[in-house]
């Protein structure tokens, strides 16, 4: 029976804890009396039969939705979307949920005689998946079956061709949304729900749109207003996204498939990642020692390829299909029964360590802009209710935040870094002064589409992201990284964390009462 | 002094358990819970059979130096039966493995304290494998213990068991307690009486090193199960204490004296603590230095 999440509060007799450094990690002490750390719950048990599983929520689908066996005929246009790269994190082992689910619907499609059928990895405004990602997500038998012969697609949101305008919701958004869609007779779309944020109407008024559509919720106002990003009752991005969905839904009929995971992130040689510092034994003590003394003598390239090429053991812990919202709302609530952590009241400073990976750098590096993004935009957003800090707070950060960019991936990054930030980092001035320039430059758009490379208005979401805590939260410290590219976001380097904290007290007064955050695994926090 | 030591700091050592956190009931898989059924497999049996003859006896027979007597009386013996021998030494379990005969050495179970031989994986995993240890508790009578040694006689193996329940504090003999008696009368096997004079001299409870020394071990005949479990405890006492009799004089006035009901007592003389260790005799340690003149050199040795 796996234990439930929870709530330490450190004394003198705790021992130092586990923080996230990038590509590495550290043992920390924490003040004693004053702190105290939220661990996840532990992995639940997964699906034992996970086809099995698939098969049933196909014939017993959710609200009122046919079963899927019964839409499919012959002559039908079909259209399977799919999540792309992001999710999971880290890359799931194979087989992954993509491939078992899409594969339970072509059997069906298959068995039915349905010919005209396309995959289409909802990018959004993301970057292209590489031959191998595609393989990895969908398995090797659905890619030969579909890719030689142009059926498996990667949606491009700037092909003019490719795209239909299939109206505007009472709100004035509008919807633009990939064609083979809006002409499709079904659309099935395969979602992950990694966090709460993702999947229900959000996975199609992201994955399958232009920016035109994205923009009415992927801004400044939307984000400042969505509190938080993981609790979608209170998100403004998800109203938004909710509407474009309804409205979808309203000309394309949609059958939605969600599965969620369990938060078994790290394989069996790294146990320790996952591991109550205090139930560490012998081995869990020499891994650890093992390798954070071996990726200390490794350039930060090696470390790089060594952490990507983590897959982790996550496995499946439920699958629903059917009508989108009531497909979502059991997602949600089985998501909620991995992830939930209940903690009382907030505290004057959070910390944050972040892993390696987050959404936007899979097989790729943790920017600055992503490191802001990770830690003010999805860690800073894992609650329900209120913030783990007090409004006013310190927000402390523990990443190396290199001054480096991958220049195929994130092309439009390195502009946002040398041109935007130094004039302002203020989210509304950015977007009112920049934004539109990037999202019709030829040159990112040429790169989003042809190459591998985000879209060119992505580092502004980045930004965006973080809106909600850069205008709630007093100040951010960010312990151990490039001096010069935390100083450019705006934000105060640290040494170390000690020093961090010391300077925290400026901001907060003396002795403030500390969270620390323990993630990964990844975990929300109900505050009350 | 050990209680003073300063532990290696997290993560060189172990971590401590935060006040706040309740620790959960200690794993019951260990101890006299400790499932040993994979030290019984055939290779784990071939893998040990290569480790008693090419580690085992060679150590025992370069630390031991043991000198063998009375194999003559267990010859005919069929087993399984049970091997019953004094206690004053972790040294004993595989002293007496090593000097059996090949037809009982690599069919012999050794019972073990649980709460010592057990107590954490990494040594129920080396003594599973190296002795072919099963945990016994002996702080009280555990019915799941004396069934699991009761089914492996049933099963064939033959047991080696030191019926003092551990080994000598002060290097004289303990009481017996009547778990070899017992498994005897209930499996109807043979119990065969073992003395083992010297290694609490070589390595005693509570020594930091072990010295080079000879030893006796002597094999009694075989005590058949036709007595009452009580009884069988006492004759057993008895014959372990002839057999050291034996073991410092000669069988024959070993004998007399065991006729006339005068051998002398392992339990050492009802005396005070130093009285009782000075009937001892000298050291191992004290011997050593005598045999070397005081100044002299350790090492290079003169020529």
């Amino acid at each position: 029976m796996p234990r439930p999440g929870f709530v330490l509060d450190v004394d003198r007799s705790t021992p130092p804890v586990l923080v996230w450094h990038g590509e590495g990690f550290r043992l920390e002490r924490l003040p004693a009396e004053r702190s105290r750390v939220v661990y996840a719950p532990e992995p639940l048990a997964a699906l034992r039969d996970p086809d099995d599983a698939v098969r049933q929520a196909l014939e017993s689908p959710l609200g009122g939705a046919a079963p899927l066996r019964q839409q499919l005929r012959a002559g039908m246009r079909l259209t399977v979307a799919f999540d792309d790269l992001s999710l999971p994190l880290p890359p799931m082992r194979r087989p992954d949920n993509r491939q078992r689910v899409i594969e339970a619907v072509l059997d069906l499609a298959a068995s039915a005689g349905v010919d005209d059928v396309v995959l289409i990895a909802a990018l959004g405004l993301h970057r292209r998946m590489t031959e191998a990602e595609l393989r990895h997500a969908l398995g090797d038998r659905i890619f030969d079956a579909f890719a030689p012969s142009g059926r498996l697609l990667q949606h491009d949101a700037e092909d003019p061709a490719q795209m239909v305008v299939v109206g505007k919701t009472d709100h004035g958004e509008e919807v633009e949304v990939n064609r083979r869609v809006a002409e499709s007779d079904l659309l099935v779309y395969v979602n992950i729900n990694l966090v709460a944020m993702d999947g229900g109407h959000k996975s199609t008024s992201t994955g399958l749109m232009s920016y035109r559509s994205v923009r009415s919720h992927h801004n400044v106002r939307t984000l400042q207003h969505s509190r938080s990003l993981m609790d979608r009752p209170n998100s403004e991005l998800h109203s938004s996204a909710w509407r474009i969905g309804r409205f979808l839904g309203q000309h394309v009929k949609v059958f939605q498939i969600e599965t969620t995971l369990n938060n078994d992130a790290f394989p069996s040689e790294m146990a320790f990642l996952q591991k109550r510092e205090w139930e560490w034994g012998v081995r869990d003590r020499a891994s650890f020692l093992a390798a954070s003394r071996g990726l200390e003598l490794l350039p930060p390239s090696t470390r790089r390829s060594i952490f990507q090429s983590i897959d982790a053991p996550h496995q499946m812990t439920s699958v629903q299909a059917g009508e989108v919202e009531a497909v979502h709302e059991v997602t949600i609530a089985n998501l909620h029964r991995q992830q939930v952590v209940d903690v009382e009241g907030q505290s004057d400073v959070v910390i944050f360590g972040l892993p390696h990976v987050g959404p936007y750098n899979v097989n790729s590096i943790m920017n600055p802009l992503l490191v802001m993004c990770m830690g003010l935009g999805y860690f800073f957003n894992f609650y329900i209710g209120k913030p783990l800090v007090r409004p006013g707070g310190t927000v402390i950060i523990s990443h190396p935040t290199p001054w480096a960019f991958h220049p195929v991936h994130h092309p439009s990054y390195i502009d946002f870094f040398e041109e935007v930030l130094p004039v302002t980092t203020d989210p509304l001035q950015i977007e009112k002064g920049f934004e539109e320039r990037f999202a019709t430059d030829e040159w990112y758009r040429h790169l989003y589409r042809t190459s591998y490379a985000y879209h060119g208005v992505h580092p502004f979401y980045m930004w965006y992201w973080g809106a909600h805590a850069l205008e709630y939260a007093g100040s951010t410290i960010i312990v151990g990284g490039d001096r010069k590219a935390v100083r450019r976001m705006g934000f105060k380097p640290a040494s170390t964390l000690a020093d961090a904290l010391e300077m925290a007290e400026d901001q907060v007064g003396r002795d403030p009462a500390i969270t620390y955050f323990r993630c990964p695994p990844v975990m929300l926090a109900r505050v009350s | 002094m050990p209680a003073l030591r300063k532990p290696l700091p997290f993560p060189l050592g172990a971590p401590d358990w935060p006040a706040a956190v309740p620790r959960p009931p200690k794993r019951d898989d260990l101890g006299v819970n400790y499932d040993t059924a994979w030290a019984r497999s055939y290779p784990v049996r071939l893998a040990r059979a290569a480790y008693t003859e090419l580690v085992t006896r060679p150590v025992m027979a370069a630390v031991a130096q043991p000198t063998v007597a009375g194999l003559d009386r267990i010859d005919h013996v069929e087993g399984p039966v049970i091997f019953a021998a004094n206690h004053s030494s972790h040294l004993d379990a595989p002293l007496v493995t090593s000097v059996l005969p090949e037809r009982f050495r690599h069919h012999i179970v050794t019972m073990a304290a649980a709460d010592y031989f057990f107590d954490s994986r990494l040594k129920a995993v080396y003594f599973s494998f190296a002795l072919n240890a099963v945990p016994i508790e002996r702080t009280r009578v555990n019915r799941s213990s004396a069934d699991r040694a009761g089914s492996l006689i049933g099963l064939g193996w033959n047991l080696l068991i030191f019926p003092e329940g551990g080994r000598s504090p002060d290097g004289w003999g303990q009481p017996h307690r009547g778990g070899a008696a017992w498994l005897a009368a209930r499996s109807g096997r043979p119990v065969v009486p073992v003395h083992i004079k010297g290694t609490g001299r070589l390595w005693p409870r509570g020594a930091r090193r072990v010295y080079t020394g000879q030893t006796t071990v002597t094999f009694g005949a075989p005590i058949a199960p036709d007595l009452p479990a009580r009884e069988l405890v006492t004759k057993l006492e008895a014959a372990i204490a002839a057999l050291a009799d034996e073991a410092g004089t000669d069988w024959w006035s070993a004998r007399l004296r065991a006729a006339e009901g005068a051998t002398p007592p392992l339990r050492g003389p009802e005396a005070s603590p130093w009285r009782r260790a000075w009937a001892l005799g000298p050291s191992p340690k004290d011997a050593a230095r005598r045999r070397r003149p005081a100044g002299e050199r350790r090492w290079p040795p003169r020529a």
